[in-house]
C-alpha cells in the first residue's frame, strides 16, 4: 500500500472492449477523502464503465486505479474492503429475503454472521426497510429495491460509495430522503461519488464534479468554480393578466412563450430592474419568476456540444 | 482477506446454496425422488424380476447403486449450473465480484453447494431403494469416497458450463445432449460383461462407467473395472477441472470483460 491522499486515484486509464469500442481515452481522475464528487456526462460517455473498473467488474486495458492508496491489482483484497457500490441496474437475487441480500454481503467481506446481520438490521432501519426484512425482494417497489441496494453497499462500511443513478425512476419524496441520508453519511466521513442524470441533485449534493463525454474528461473542478462559468440563464416570467405587447428594451431578448408568460435571457450579473420598470410602466403584473432549466445543466449541455464539435474537428482534420 | 474471513465468505456462499435448493425443494428434491422410484418400480421390481441375476444379485439391487449415482450426478450439476447462471443472468454474481472474496472461494462455495444437493439427493434415493430391496453395504469407505469425488467432479463441471453458457438453452445442452446418454451407457441398467466387445472397448471411454462401478462395488462388492485406477482417475480428472475452472474464472475474462 502506498502513501496516496486520495480517495480514489485514476491514473491514464483506458478501455477497448473486445468489439474494440473505446469506451475510455486515457482519463485521470482524483477525488479526495470526505468529497461528494459528481461524475456526470452523457449517456455511453463511459462513466458506468468508470465504475465497473473501479470496482473490479470490467477489466481495464490500461492505466492504474487506487482506493485510499490500495492498487486494485496489488493490493486487491484492501482496495475492496474500502469500497462499496451501488450499480444502475438491480443486481440481487430477487426470490432472496431482503435481510439475507444485505447480511450474505457482509459475509462476502469476511464479517461474522451475527455482526452481518446486525449490520443488516442497522442499515435497513435507517433506510426504512426494516419491516420488510422477511419479504422476498421481488416484492419491492422500484424505491425500495433502490435502497436495498445502498443497505447492501454499505454493510461492510466502506470508505468510499460509488453510486451509479441511485435515484433514477425514484419519486421525488423518496429522492429527498435519498438526499439526506447520502448527505448525512458524507457528513460522518464516508466519500462519494454519484453519477446522476439529474443535475438538480448534483448541484445540490456534490462538491467537486468531472464530466465526462466521449471517454474524456471534459471538465474537473469544483462545483462553485464550474457554475461560475455560467455567464447567462433564462428567465421564465409568469404574468397575472395576458400580456397585449412585451416592452422592447435594446439589453434583453425577450420572447412570449404563451398569453401568460414570457422569457428573457440575461447576461451574467445583468441587472433586472430596468425590466421590472418596463414591465410595470406597461401594466404587466410579474406574479412569478423562475430558471428555464438548471444551471448547471445548462452549462453541461453546452461543455458536451463544444466538446463533440472539438472532436468532429479533430476528426475532419484527420481525414 | 485472511483465512477467517475467506472461511466466513465460503460457509455465507454454502449456506445461501443450501438456502436455495431447500426453498424450492419442489424443483429439487422431489423430482428425483419421484423419478427414481418410477426406475425402482418398472425396471427393479416389474421387468427386473423376469431379467435375472447379474454378477448374483438380483437385478434390483444390482440397478441400485447405478441409479443412486444418477440421481447424484444429475443433481450436483444441475444445481450449480442453475444456481451460478441464474446468478449471471440476474447479475447477481456481481455481489462477490465487487467483494474481496478470492475466485478460489468463490468456486469452492458453489461445488460445496452442488456437493450437499448431490449428497442430499443420494441419501433420498438410497432411502427409498430401500423399500424395494437390501442394501448391505461392503466398503462404506469407497462408497462415500466415490460419491463425494463424483458429486465434486459433476458440480465443478456444471460451473465450467454455466460459465461458458450465455443463454438458459445453453444450460440445458450438456445435461440433454452429453451427461443423459453418457450416464444411460455407463452401466447403470447393465454389465459392461454383457456388451459386445466393441462396445465393451467404446464404454471404457465413458467416464461416468468407472464412477458407477466404484461405487456399486462400494455397495455390493462387485465392479466392471479396477477399483484403485478407477478412484485414482476420478481424482485426476477432478483435479484437471478444478484446474481449468479456477483458470476461466481467473484469468479468461469470461466473468469480467
Amino acid at each position: 500500500m502506498s502513501i496516496n491522499p486520495w480517495a480514489l486515484s485514476i491514473r491514464d486509464l483506458s478501455k477497448t472492449y473486445t468489439n474494440q469500442f473505446t469506451a475510455l481515452k486515457g482519463i485521470s481522475l482524483d477525488v479526495a477523502p470526505g468529497d461528494f464528487f459528481a461524475l456526470l456526462g452523457p449517456n455511453g460517455a463511459g462513466k458506468s464503465t468508470t465504475i465497473s473498473i473501479v470496482s473490479s467488474l470490467v477489466k481495464k486495458t490500461t492505466g492504474t486505479v487506487s482506493i485510499f492508496g490500495c492498487d486494485i491489482d496489488k493490493d486487491f483484497s484492501l482496495a475492496k474492503q474500502n469500497i462499496g457500490v451501488v450499480p444502475q441496474e438491480f443486481n440481487f437475487n430477487l426470490f432472496e429475503k431482503v435481510e439475507d441480500i444485505v447480511a450474505n454481503q457482509g459475509g462476502y467481506y469476511g464479517m461474522p454472521k451475527a455482526l452481518a446481520y446486525q449490520r443488516a438490521e442497522k442499515y435497513l432501519t435507517r433506510l426504512g426497510l426494516w419491516d420488510k426484512k422477511n419479504q422476498q425482494a421481488r416484492t419491492l417497489s422500484g424505491g425500495m429495491k433502490r435502497r436495498l441496494m445502498i443497505a447492501r453497499a454499505l454493510v461492510h462500511e466502506p470508505r468510499l460509495l460509488i453510486l451509479d443513478e441511485p435515484t433514477a425512476g425514484v419519486d421525488i419524496e423518496l429522492r429527498r430522503s435519498m438526499w439526506d441520508f447520502l448527505k448525512e453519511i458524507n457528513d460522518q466521513g464516508t466519500t462519494i461519488i454519484l453519477t446522476t442524470h439529474y443535475l438538480e441533485e448534483a448541484e445540490m449534493l456534490c462538491r467537486n464534479i468531472a464530466i465526462i463525454n466521449q471517454g474524456e474528461i471534459v471538465e474537473n473542478t469544483s462545483m462553485k468554480t464550474l457554475l461560475k462559468q455560467v455567464d447567462k440563464e433564462t428567465l421564465v416570467f409568469d404574468t397575472r393578466q395576458i400580456h397585449p405587447q412585451l416592452p422592447q428594451l435594446p439589453d434583453y431578448m425577450l420572447r412570449v412563450v404563451d398569453d401568460y408568460s414570457f422569457e428573457v435571457v440575461i447576461k451574467k450579473g445583468q441587472s433586472l430592474n430596468p425590466l421590472f420598470t418596463a414591465c410595470t410602466a406597461q401594466n404587466i403584473e410579474i406574479i412569478s419568476m423562475r430558471n428555464k432549466v438548471n444551471r448547471l445543466e445548462e452549462l453541461f449541455v453546452s461543455l458536451v456540444q463544444e466538446h463533440k464539435k472539438e472532436q468532429n474537428h479533430k476528426d475532419e482534420a484527420s481525414i | 482477506m485472511n483465512a477467517q474471513q475467506q472461511l466466513i465468505a465460503f460457509n455465507t456462499i454454502v449456506r445461501k446454496e443450501v438456502r436455495r435448493f431447500t426453498r424450492i425443494w419442489v424443483q429439487t428434491l422431489l423430482p428425483p425422488a419421484i423419478t427414481m422410484t418410477l426406475y425402482f418400480v418398472i425396471f427393479g421390481h416389474l421387468i427386473g424380476s423376469r431379467i435375472g441375476q447379474i454378477h448374483g444379485f438380483d437385478y434390483i439391487a444390482f440397478v441400485v447403486p447405478g441409479l443412486v449415482m444418477m440421481a447424484v450426478i444429475n443433481n450436483a450439476y444441475a444445481n450449480v449450473v442453475s444456481s451460478f447462471y441464474s446468478a449471471k443472468f440476474t447479475k447477481s454474481i456481481e455481489e462477490l465480484q465487487v467483494s474481496p472474496t478470492p475466485n478460489s472461494i468463490i468456486l469452492w462455495g458453489y461445488v460445496m453447494g452442488g456437493v450437499l444437493r448431490g449428497l442430499a439427493v443420494g441419501i433420498i434415493v438410497t432411502a427409498l431403494s430401500l423399500v424395494f430391496t437390501r442394501l448391505n453395504i461392503a466398503h462404506l469407505e469407497v462408497t462415500l469416497l466415490v460419491v463425494v469425488l463424483t458429486s465434486v467432479l459433476f458440480s465443478i463441471a456444471g460451473l465450467i458450463n454455466a460459465i461458458y453458457a450465455n443463454s438458459f438453452d445453453d444450460i440445458s445442452v450438456v445435461p440433454t445432449f452429453i451427461l443423459t446418454p453418457l450416464t444411460y451407457f455407463g452401466g447403470v441398467f447393465y454389465s459392461i460383461d454383457m456388451l459386445p466387445t466393441v462396445w465393451q472397448w467404446v464404454s471404457a471411454f465413458n467416464p461416468i462407467l468407472y464412477m458407477v462401478n466404484v461405487f456399486r462395488y462400494g455397495i455390493l462388492g462387485v465392479s466392471d473395472v479396477p477399483v484403485a485406477p478407477a478412484l485414482c482417475g476420478i481424482v485426476l480428472f477432478t483435479v484437471f477441472l478444478y484446474g481449468y475452472c479456477w483458470y476461466l474464472l481467473e484469468k479468461s475474462g469470461k466473468l469480467r470483460s
